[in-house]
């Protein structure tokens, strides 16, 4: 999973990182957002209901709507 | 009245919680644990500042599903007060009992200082003792405090008077320079719809005496034992 800061959420974290790009010359940076990547294994029967257990993951748990983005990648083992 | 204050793996001010409660006010207040399920039928549970479970992943989600955590749920849905601060109060977020969320400071940086506070509604059972403007003099002690919530929802808790207490300069008026963490609003505390549940990032119970800078924080324990009397 990829959770990222909201459009429109103060990332500072992301800011930063934007403003450290630039004094390094890269003035072609713009919204640098920052977020988590989170691996994990999960038993399923298909790729549908691996997203779909992974999802509910994220919404209980590893990201918080209020303030977070999720989207999911699956893998077949 | 009786209080309970909850002590979860990372807690850090639950004694101090303790001896403000107790030594200071004067209450009834008992340790509660987090693998508890039982309230021992308290007026009023609070949750301290720290790091519970170590903040991972976020900043009060893992202590949102520690089994007292349900009790806690449900007595505030039953109308019980609930007091949250600091970390406690990213625990009430998480937890969906207030809206919104706390975020990294905008200065990236942990910040350790003592600021003013204004009181913005005095109709609650956490603020009734004090005037309304009453300005209070607080510390914070936090890396994450930036409060954010959706704009439409933020106007809403604005036209309630959900915001409770926010920080303000030295003429008590809010502003860039004395809002320390870029909060929306510069709020520093709010309640739910229902004001039966408060968070905020300052802490009260580190200025209950003269001695540790102020008493500034008596206000909100004296506001709860004086809104259950």
């Amino acid at each position: 999973m990829y959770i990222t800061p909201k459009r429109g959420v103060l990332d500072p974290q992301g800011r930063a990182i934007e403003h450290s790009l630039k004094s390094l010359g890269f003035h072609n940076v713009g919204q640098v957002r920052m977020g988590k990547y989170i691996e994990l294994d999960v038993a399923a029967q298909s790729a549908e209901e691996a997203a779909g257990e992974v999802g509910r993951m994220c919404e209980q748990l590893l990201a918080n709507s209020v303030i977070e983005d999720y989207r999911l990648e699956v893998e077949g083992a | 009245m009786k209080w309970g204050v909850v002590t979860f793996p990372g807690s850090l001010d639950d004694r101090d919680m303790l001896y403000a409660l107790r030594d200071v006010m004067e209450q009834d207040a008992q340790p509660l644990w987090h693998k508890d399920r039982d309230l021992r039928n308290v007026d009023c549970v609070v949750l301290p500042g720290g790091f519970s479970y170590g903040d991972y992943l976020r900043c009060g989600a893992m202590a949102r599903f520690s089994p007292i955590m349900e009790s806690v749920v449900n007595f505030a849905r039953r109308g019980g007060l609930v007091l949250g601060v600091c970390n406690g109060f990213q625990i009430l977020c998480e937890a969906h009992l207030l809206p919104g969320a706390l975020t990294r400071n905008r200065s990236l940086a942990f910040i350790c200082e003592r600021l003013t506070v204004r009181v913005e509604n005095v109709n609650t059972p956490f603020t009734c003792a004090a005037q309304n403007g009453e300005l209070l003099r607080l510390p914070i002690k936090h890396g994450e405090g930036l409060y954010v919530a959706p704009r439409d929802e933020l106007r809403r808790m604005e036209d309630r008077g959900q915001v409770l207490v926010r920080y303000v300069n030295q003429h008590g008026e809010p502003s860039d320079d004395a809002n320390p963490n870029g909060s929306m609003n510069s709020i520093a505390g709010v309640a739910n719809d229902r004001f039966n549940v408060f968070g905020l990032m300052p802490h009260p119970e580190h200025a209950v005496e003269p001695m540790l800078g102020g008493d500034g924080g008596l206000r909100i324990f004296r506001s709860i034992v004086q809104s259950l009397a």
